[in-house]
């Protein structure tokens, strides 16, 4: 999720955290913090399903009790519309929190593998235990979803965590750091609170897992400084998402769809359709059911609509503004910097230069680029960094498979946008620039958990092992390799 | 280590530059540098600050042609169908069974590897790999269907494996042919391309390699480059999709922030100091017999080779004597004389090693000839885990016996140290086992035997902490090297359905959105069947509420 500069971690810069490393010698304010966590880590509780069950439990009255001034939270910080609140950040953080209760158990055990030969009597299982102590860093645009969602993931497999939320959204940064560790353990939880200079102190600390979700421009920041312990991590980053919209289509159920991704939390996700990609065809066509479905969702006058959310800050705010002179303004292009309100905008006929096309735009502006076919299309895509998501609307089936086949990106969605991400059972996390690792219920159980392979022999039955021991014959070497290779699948054996 | 732009030995934290590709131990000097290819003349001569500058703009170019005609050829599109993966690794089987001989000799120029030794932990590992690979990788690449909500009920949802792209595979000296071809296996079984840099350490088979793989494989989607340090300090600025690195934790992350500047996902598979505890409740002979057999297998320069022993005080002598009875039977009265132990890689691991026995009472063994790179399999008595020995990652024939009470200073020893690649207990004790597994962490886990674990292809392979991360073998491999793309297909109808989710809202769109968010289905045929049905009347209703 590209949060554009706000975010944690963001301001310092190589040769700044370079600095930090020696002003802080000796003297890094989270050595004991993270030395607490630790050692309730090394007690073991957290390994205990039913402390992990407690724990879920106690997110999800979180969740409930405290909702309404969740609501208030996000409507003081970028006056995000109630609905898209109930449903972006609360009934999928309890989706995850359910889910995770009603299958915990079955997570936890121990999978049990195929054997070969010479461990035919023996048990092979892989066991998933916890890292240890997990450091989680949100981002502002979904200030509690991007922390939450990990964490559900976190505690099911039994870390200790520490969480780090964007500084940016203040309110509800308040609520994680004052509210929340009220219902959970905090000997195995920690809220750390603060922006760029106290995210890089944090991250000279050793952790056994950290999880980011920021920009790409961070995300290495924070693979380098992971990089000193060999700490693995998962980046959840941003980028351009592209959108095809094929000739042929219903372009008022694609307008409709469109909009809803692009001024979803006034076009602040990281998986919104980013920009559009259609011929000059289409794009005539597609602009007034563009209108249309802007009109019908937020009325003539966004700006009074309840349900269309402001830019986070001013100085996201400028930035978007900035990119309204590319193409023209076929729709929208109203801005008011006192309240940060920008209006739903189309921008046409955009050329790729265009400022508007050289970074992840973030916020409710919506280019259209036209190519004359859909392999220029996917040429255009293949040209550009690896997307987090990538949409194709179509009514061609085999012209959807087509791009997604010769395309690459975190998820693909054919003709809708965003609804990828609400799925449950399927993993969420980008490819290249977008990130590496992904997340969400099962996935993020798996991410947060080591993959032990353990197996479990008896001491009985040397004389089969004497085969694998010095001094070596061609006998021998025979009998191993029958015990030890795979045969083919038409070449008979006996076993 | 001035890996990305900066002269080489900035950081502070590295001296001297390590060597590339799997120099387990930590770092050598430029000087002993020279010494490592056994007398042979090396292009190592310069220091490696001398030696980048060395590294002519020609050579730099041809380096980063090769990675740009794999990414122009992986961008083609020909590495991705599924015949074409079957084709390359029945090639890559070829190979194996073809130049065999030729394999067999290369590993024995480097590490005195008898045939049989090369045989069995070198080209069987990878001809099984292969087998499975073509066993199921149709059924590895088919797209994963997964239960859907009733907002996606009549969609198609599924999990896409996908290729990343280029991928580098370092490969390490003391297996140099297994750690090659089983990430080239996974990671061509993925479709990706794959640059492949074999250890400059073992150099025979490096050469082996660069002369084989071009004639069976596609030359420009697998490309080999053979170099040292330099080399692979240049060759770590290109961009990669993904690298996969087997060595030491040290270089580990110098791998590991070179590919942070290009957010490469990395594979990182290092060593540690596996620990091997024995319960006085368990027959002594035969897991002594099973110790001796790991530890000493390939001189000890095994990554997962029992690294010490932690007993208690009273059996400690019969463990010292059974190892030994053990290792005549392995290898007769004069062990330099057996084919099957093999010798020490280089003169700089020789000096290492016998470093290391300083100040250890020896209880067996402890002779070394420098000419040949011979140790003797040594066990050292009464070892003080504060000693030099208990600091680093031994990866040779010295084996430490540190003595403990319980069971449970054990679990505290092993606590307090790095999370080592491999555990080993032995023990009559089942439940005793099942704890020591549940309150410790280490990559991978044998009970009652040592490496074996290794061995199953389905039991995923990979440390953690400072013993690495990510894992490989088997399907693990093929998806190491795979991205999970999420797919959902919808229609462009049923947009009724869609508009509870648009502006403007209302507790009752809201209502209705959280009943079609929280539902989960994942019934057999029939239910989804009746559940369309609802899907479809829940439309048609919502349809009359709202239009």
């Amino acid at each position: 999720m590209d949060t554009k500069g706000d975010i944690p971690g963001k301001a310092p810069t190589g040769s700044d955290i370079g600095k930090m490393d020696s002003k802080a010698a000796g003297m890094n304010p989270y050595v004991g913090l993270v030395s607490s966590l630790r050692a309730a880590w090394l007690t073991g509780k957290t390994r205990a399903a039913e402390h992990r069950v407690s724990q879920l439990e106690a997110l999800r009255r979180f969740l409930d009790e405290k909702k309404q001034p969740i609501l208030d939270a996000m409507a003081s910080d970028m006056r995000k519309p109630p609905f898209e609140v109930e449903l972006s950040e609360i009934v999928l953080v309890k989706n995850e929190v359910n889910y995770a209760l009603n299958n915990l158990s079955s997570w936890m055990k121990d999978e049990f593998v195929e054997k070969n030969l010479v461990t035919q009597l023996d048990t092979a299982f892989i066991r998933k235990e916890p890292y240890g102590v997990v450091l989680i860093i949100g981002a502002w645009n979904y200030p509690l979803n991007l922390i939450l969602v990990p964490l559900v993931g976190a505690i099911a497999a039994g870390n200790c965590v520490i969480i780090k939320p964007s500084e940016i959204c203040s309110s509800t940064e308040k609520i994680l750091a004052e509210t929340l560790p009220s219902y959970l353990d905090n000997d195995c939880l920690a809220v750390v609170t603060g922006g760029p200079a106290e995210t890089t102190q944090l991250l000279e600390n050793k952790f056994d897992y950290i999880f980011f979700t920021g920009s790409p421009q961070v995300g290495k920041i924070v693979m380098a400084a992971a990089a000193k312990h060999l700490t693995p991590l998962t980046l959840e980053l941003g980028g351009k998402n592209p959108c095809y919209v094929a000739d042929e289509s219903d372009l008022q159920n694609v307008a409709n769809r469109l909009v809803w991704g692009r001024c979803f939390n006034a076009g602040q996700t990281c998986i919104a359709p980013d920009y559009v990609l259609c011929s000059a065809e289409t794009q005539e066509k597609l602009l007034p059911a563009l209108r249309q479905a802007i009109t019908q969702f937020f009325g003539p006058e966004p700006r009074e609509s309840p349900d269309f959310a402001r830019i986070i800050s001013d100085k996201q705010f400028q930035r978007i503004r900035a990119l309204l002179g590319s193409g023209r303004v076929a729709i929208g292009g109203q801005t008011d910097e006192r309240e940060r309100y920008i209006a739903p905008t189309v921008l046409a006929d955009v050329q790729p230069s265009e400022p508007a096309m050289q970074e992840e735009i973030f916020g409710p502006v919506l280019p259209i680029i036209t190519v004359p076919n859909v392999d220029e299309a996917i040429a255009f895509i293949n040209r550009r960094e690896r997307p987090l998501a990538m949409y194709v609307f179509a009514s061609d089936s085999k012209l959807v498979h087509r791009v997604l086949e010769q395309t690459s990106s975190g998820g693909f969605g054919a003709n809708d946008t965003m609804m990828q991400t609400t799925l449950i059972s399927l993993p969420f996390g980008g490819i290249g620039n977008s990130g590496l690792g992904s997340y969400h219920s099962k996935f993020s159980f798996d991410t947060f958990s080591h993959h032990r392979a353990c197996l479990l022999r008896s001491l009985g039955l040397e004389t089969v092992n004497a085969l694998r021991y010095p001094p070596y014959s061609e006998r021998k070497m025979g009998l191993v390799t029958s015990a030890f290779e795979i045969k083919r699948k038409g070449t008979c054996t006996l076993l | 280590m001035g890996v990305g732009g900066a002269p080489l030995s900035v950081d502070p934290e590295v001296r001297s530059p390590p060597t590339w590709s799997g120099d387990r131990k930590e770092v050598v000097s430029a000087g002993e540098g020279q010494e490592q290819e056994r007398g042979r003349a090396t292009p190592l001569t310069a220091p490696p600050s001398r030696q980048l500058a060395a590294m002519d703009t020609r050579q730099r170019q041809r380096q980063q042609q090769v990675v740009a005609r794999a990414g122009a050829a992986f961008r083609s599109g020909r590495s991705r169908p599924l015949g074409f993966r079957l084709r390359q690794l029945r090639a890559l089987e070829r190979l194996v069974t073809e130049k065999e001989a030729e394999i067999a000799a290369a590993l024995q120029a480097d590490l005195h590897k008898s045939q049989c030794n090369a045989y069995s932990y070198e080209i069987l590992g990878v001809l099984a790999e292969i087998a499975l690979a073509l066993d199921k990788l149709p059924t590895w690449v088919a797209p994963q269907s997964v239960p859907k909500n009733i907002m996606t009920l009549t969609d198609e949802v599924y999990i896409h494996r996908e290729p990343l792209g280029v991928v580098l595979v370092i490969g390490a000296w003391n297996y140099p042919f297994v750690l090659v071809m089983q990430p080239l296996i996974g990671a061509i079984a993925a479709g990706n391309a794959v640059v492949i840099k074999p250890s400059e350490i073992s150099e025979n088979t490096a050469k082996l390699l660069a002369e084989l793989i071009p004639q069976y494989i596609d030359k420009d989607l697998y490309p080999v480059i053979n170099g040292g340090v330099m080399e692979t300090t240049e060759l770590l600025k290109e961009r990669f999709d993904h690298i996969f690195y087997t060595g030491s934790s040290q270089v580990g992350k110098i791998v590991m922030e070179a590919a942070a500047k290009h957010l490469t996902p990395v594979t990182l598979e290092l060593g540690g100091k596996s620990p091997c505890y024995i319960d006085k409740d368990c027959n002594l002979d035969i897991a002594c017999r099973r110790v001796a057999w790991g530890k000493y297998l390939n001189c000890g320069q095994t990554c997962i080779a029992p690294d010490y022993i932690l007993c208690d005080q009273s059996i400690q002598n019969k463990v010292v004597e059974n190892i030994k009875k053990t290792l005549k039977e392995f290898h007769g009265e004069d062990i330099k004389k057996s084919p099957d132990y093999e010798r020490i890689a280089n003169k700089h691991h020789f000096k290492r090693l016998v470093t290391l026995l300083e100040g250890q009472k020896i209880a067996y063994g402890g002779e070394t000839d420098e000419a040949t790179c011979f140790i003797a399999p040594t066990i050292l008595t009464d070892v003080s885990p504060e000693s030099k020995i208990m600091k680093e990652e031994i990866f040779g024939p010295l084996l430490p016996i540190v003595t403990i009470k319980s069971a449970d200073e054990a679990i505290e020893f092993i606590n307090q140290r790095e999370k080592p690649l491999a555990l080993y207990l032995f023990s009559n004790d089942k439940k005793l086992i099942k704890r020591m597994i549940s309150e410790t962490s280490s990559g991978g886990v044998t009970a009652n035997d040592v490496i074996m674990h290794y061995t199953l292809p389905d039991l995923p392979f990979g440390g953690v902490g400072n013993s690495g991360m990510g894992n490989y073998h088997g399907r693990h491999s093929f998806e190491t090297f795979s991205h999970r793309r999420s797919c959902l297909i919808k229609s462009l109808m049923m947009e009724s359905v869609n508009k509870i989710r648009y502006p403007p809202n209302s507790q009752r769109k809201l209502d209705w959105a959280k009943f079609f968010f929280l539902k989960r289905f994942n019934k057999g045929r029939l239910g989804l069947i009746a559940l369309a049905l609802l899907g479809a009347i829940l439309a048609a209703v919502i349809k009359v509420a709202y239009s």
